[in-house]
């Protein structure tokens, strides 16, 4: 009676990703009413900084009032639903996002095309590049949305790129070779590398080497090179953080068929901290692809008064400096904690320089070195620390036991009580 | 290297319904900037009732400034991304779609699916009930932005329900047998039936009867029935409203199979004049569909921020329910201004009670009944009345001669101006007629001898041509 998309679970929410907020959902901690209930550490939110997006507003109230030097705005924006964007705020995002990147790139707003969201932005370059029945390549560990956001209504195929600890989860040509091929053997036409950078679960940027190594199997394959960018504004250490713009231009390949088959996806729900009000975006250079994805906005543009907050609030060329680097020193900080706090617990984690979230070492924890030892030792760790992390196997990692876990999304107080909780958890394992 | 979604054209934006714009956008009138520009009548937003709106902010300072007694809710919304909403939101929302029902349906929140816009509720809804190549069957006229709205990125086909001016383009059950016939030979698998209720472009409600023509054509054949209502709010005269659950109730339907098969669609872009807000919904009975529907809504969440202010205006019943009634009497009034002034220019209307727009017969302006001359004509009015309206064609009206023009967008003033130039623009059409000869205009009709020297086709419009018209 219904599609096989709504009777099927195409939507990856049977996935441990989803269970885990299931049951958090049912129980979650708070510090007076249910101080036994569980932590949620498997959410990237950031929530380290709405503070000084909260007095901006006070202190801005034309932004929110519809006002404009006390002219109402209210009609304009209200009848606003051009899919081109308000000018306003894709002229104040450029500037943004070409200071995350240090004004290494520039951006161009006619090339910029807003959407409700990354999971939006995602899913709609897939609808423009590739047809139903072909394939991405993504370097796992991924982020486990994807399965969702490119696969479900596209019908394309995700072909993993398998990263191993033995070089800290790096993209390498041998692994880049190895899934074109294994895509070839399932027949499946590859029509691009999707990239998450920095990367979501990893926590840290791509190198100069490894962002060499993509452009030059882009430009072999003839394919195009998708890089989601939304934790660039998180990076908080050395290596600085390359985007795939500035990797292109670095190999003076802005003149070359390449150049038309690299595309950005952002969104402000990491960096600023703000995924209801649905803001994403895609910036590409290929002039088709602006047009058809500004085409497909339709299904999913940013609300107008939404937009008008954000032109105001990001307008400030001296407020955007002063959040970005506040921001950056608080999710440095409050990475520090999570790496001691396991480091005292006897956990390491990846070195990592971005993102809101730790990939952590559970290994030595491990029953057996399989996926089914790793769902148990993340039911235990559900069960029994009341902390809901994300296993390595709802992002596609090869190897198992390792985890994420996020820690910009609650207080400094709830990240110590979880932190104790882990360490009293470790130990009661290592006694048995 | 693109995909074909790209590549080819069919996100139709290259019909004549956008090259109006097109060419709006590049001569916009201004009645002080550019008095000869070009009058947008051919955009369906509501313009007529922001000062209430503006009033209600102006009074409720907390919903805009993300306050809630004063303290700050800024943070819990920006963190606030559930694709079930904004619960006081969906609260609201069903009472305010229940009032505009004048309370004779009543709607549970947990079935209400919210989405940036009906543009995407639509889409979703195909991707929830259609396979690619699967159909679904639209009375005629249709807005034209569902060719790309329901068929894009779906692949779904729509196959058109031919309606006629004999009987105010009512839907016929013969007329729903030959769609699906027709698509049967195309080996089309239909799927359901998409019907727009209040209808854009006809501005018409549906009846009782087409109603009950619907269902018993739903249960028979086993396919869905979608009702997009976006227009609900928008009645202002008889007959009132019928929603497509009101008339399952009516026939107790509720504990048979079709009551799963049938979902709204709404939006607050028409009612409320808010297109710019992207608020738009699926409501249905259907639990797997609302599920499936409520996880695809994350490629289009409405703004938290939205959802917020919206809910604080929505929860206000007092302003509502004033908001509701006087809208109406301004579309009411402002349709009036349109429809007289076009029969003093000679040209009659689709008799209407909702809806932004009026459905204009221009038949007697055609040089033939060819939807060749339909296109000549919307040039001419285009360039030579400076007049953007939309053609039935690209509405996919069987008929070639109607027209859409839109009365809710623009002031009072301007639609004068919009009238003086219609008036204008058909006398000139009328004496060139005169000179020239073999051209009808509603004056000659029925009383002049040279009617021996028109063809057939002008003969059998004389015939008629005033019956269904007020």
């Amino acid at each position: 009676m219904l599609s096989s998309k709504a009777m099927l679970d195409g939507h990856g929410e049977e996935s441990p990703y989803f269970q885990g907020w299931k049951e958090y959902e049912k129980n979650p901690y708070d510090d007076v009413q249910n101080p036994t209930g569980i932590i949620q550490m498997g959410l990237a939110e950031n929530q380290l900084s709405l503070d000084l997006l909260k007095t901006w507003i006070k202190n801005n109230q034309d932004a929110t009032r519809f006002t404009n030097n006390g002219e109402s705005m209210f009609q304009d924006l209200a009848l606003f639903q051009d899919y081109h964007g308000l000018p306003a705020f894709k002229n104040v995002l450029v500037e943004f996002m070409a200071e995350i990147r240090g004004n290494k790139a520039s951006f161009d707003p006619r090339n910029l095309v807003l959407m409700a969201g990354a999971t939006t932005a995602s899913e709609t370059l897939t609808f423009c590049i590739a047809e139903h029945g072909d394939a991405f390549l993504l370097p796992t560990p991924y982020y486990p949305g994807y399965d969702r956001d490119l696969k479900w209504r596209t019908g394309v195929e995700l072909v993993p790129i398998h990263c191993s600890s033995s070089n800290g989860f790096k993209v390498t040509k041998l692994a880049l070779e190895e899934a074109y091929e294994h895509a070839k053997k399932l027949s499946l036409n590859v029509k691009g590398v999707l990239i998450t950078n920095p990367s979501n679960p990893l926590g840290t940027t791509m190198s100069h080497v490894e962002l060499d190594e993509l452009t030059t199997f882009a430009v072999a394959k003839k394919i195009h090179l998708i890089s989601d960018e939304i934790f660039s504004g998180t990076v908080f250490e050395n290596p600085s953080f390359i985007s795939i713009i500035e990797a292109v231009i670095n190999r003076k390949l802005e003149k070359t068929d390449l150049w038309s088959r690299v595309h950005i996806v952002y969104s402000l729900f990491k960096d600023l901290g703000i995924p209801g009000f649905r803001v994403g975006m895609i910036y590409s250079n290929n002039e088709r692809v602006v047009s058809t994805a500004t085409k497909m906005s339709s299904y999913g543009l940013v609300s107008s008064q939404t937009q008008y907050l954000l032109s105001k609030l990001l307008s400030g060329k001296e407020f955007r400096e002063n959040y970005l680097k506040e921001n950056r020193n608080r999710v440095k900080e409050r990475r520090e904690m999570m790496v001691v706090g396991l480091g005292e617990a006897g956990i390491s984690c990846l070195k990592g320089n971005a993102g809101l979230f730790c990939w952590v070492d559970l290994r030595n924890l491990l029953s057996s070195n399989t996926f089914t030892a790793e769902m148990e030792l993340w039911k235990k760790i559900l069960h029994e620390a009341g902390l809901n992390i994300s296993p390595g196997a709802s992002c596609h990692c090869s190897e198992p036991g390792w985890f994420r876990i996020c820690f910009a999304n609650m207080s400094p107080e709830t990240l110590k009580v979880s932190m104790e909780r882990m360490k009293a958890f470790i130990s009661k394992q290592s006694c048995m | 290297m693109l995909s074909k979604k790209v590549r080819l054209d069919a996100h139709g934006e290259d019909s004549s319904y956008f090259l109006g714009w097109k060419e709006y956008e590049k001569n916009a009138y201004d009645d002080v900037q550019n008095p000869t520009g070009i009058i947008q009548m051919g955009l369906a937003e509501n313009q007529l009732s922001f000062d209430l709106l503006e009033a209600w902010l102006a009074s409720n300072q907390d919903a805009a400034r993300l306050t809630k007694n004063g303290e700050s809710v800024f943070r819990e919304l920006a963190l606030f991304q559930d694709y079930h909403g904004l619960p006081e939101f969906k609260n609201v929302l069903v009472d305010f779609m229940a009032e505009i029902r004048r309370n004779k349906v009543s709607f549970d929140p947990r079935k209400l699916v919210l989405m940036a816009g009906a543009t995407s509720a639509n889409e979703t809804l195909m991707f929830c009930i259609a396979e690619p190549g699967d159909a679904f069957l639209l009375p005629t006229p249709y807005y034209p932005g569902f060719d790309r709205d329901l068929k894009w990125r779906t692949g779904v086909e729509l196959v058109p329900i031919h309606c006629s001016s004999s009987n105010g383009f009512k839907v016929t059950k013969f007329a729903l047998e030959e769609a699906y016939q027709q698509a049967q030979k195309l080996s089309l698998n239909v799927k359901g039936v998409l019907i727009t209720n209040p209808s854009n472009p006809l501005g018409t409600t549906m009846s009782h009867d087409e109603l009950e023509v619907l269902i018993t054509f739903a249960i028979a054949k086993k396919i869905h029935i979608i009702s997009d209502e976006i227009y609900s709010g928008t009645v202002f005269d008889h007959p009132s409203f019928i929603s497509i659950m009101k008339a399952l109730l009516d026939r107790k339907l509720e504990e048979t199979e079709v009551w799963n098969r049938v979902h709204v669609v709404y939006s607050l872009s028409k009612d409320l004049g808010v297109p710019g807000f992207r608020v738009g919904m699926i409501y249905s009975n259907n639990e797997t569909l609302v599920s499936a529907a409520t996880k695809m809504s994350s490629f289009g969440l409405i703004s938290s921020q939205t959802q917020y202010l919206l809910s604080k205006l929505l929860s206000d019943k007092k302003f509502t329910k004033n908001y509701m009634k006087e809208n109406r009497k301004r579309l009411k009034a402002r349709r009036e201004m349109l429809v007289t002034a076009l029969r003093d220019a000679g040209i009659e209307c689709l008799k209407s009670n909702a809806g932004l727009f009026c459905w204009v017969d221009m038949r007697n302006l055609l040089s033939s009944n060819t939807f060749d001359a339909e296109v000549e004509l919307w040039k001419k009015i285009l360039r030579e009345a400076g007049l953007n309206v939309s053609p039935g064609a690209s509405c996919h009206c069987s008929e070639p001669g109607w027209f859409r023009i839109c009365f809710a967008n623009m002031s009072e003033e301007t639609l004068k101006v919009s009238m003086q130039r219609m008036k204008a623009f058909v006398e000139k059409n009328t004496q060139q007629c005169r000179r020239g000869g073999g051209r009808v205009t509603h004056q000659e009709s029925g009383c002049n001898s040279r009617r021996r020297s028109l063809s057939n086709w002008v003969l059998n419009l004389c015939s008629y041509d005033r019956e269904p018209y007020r």
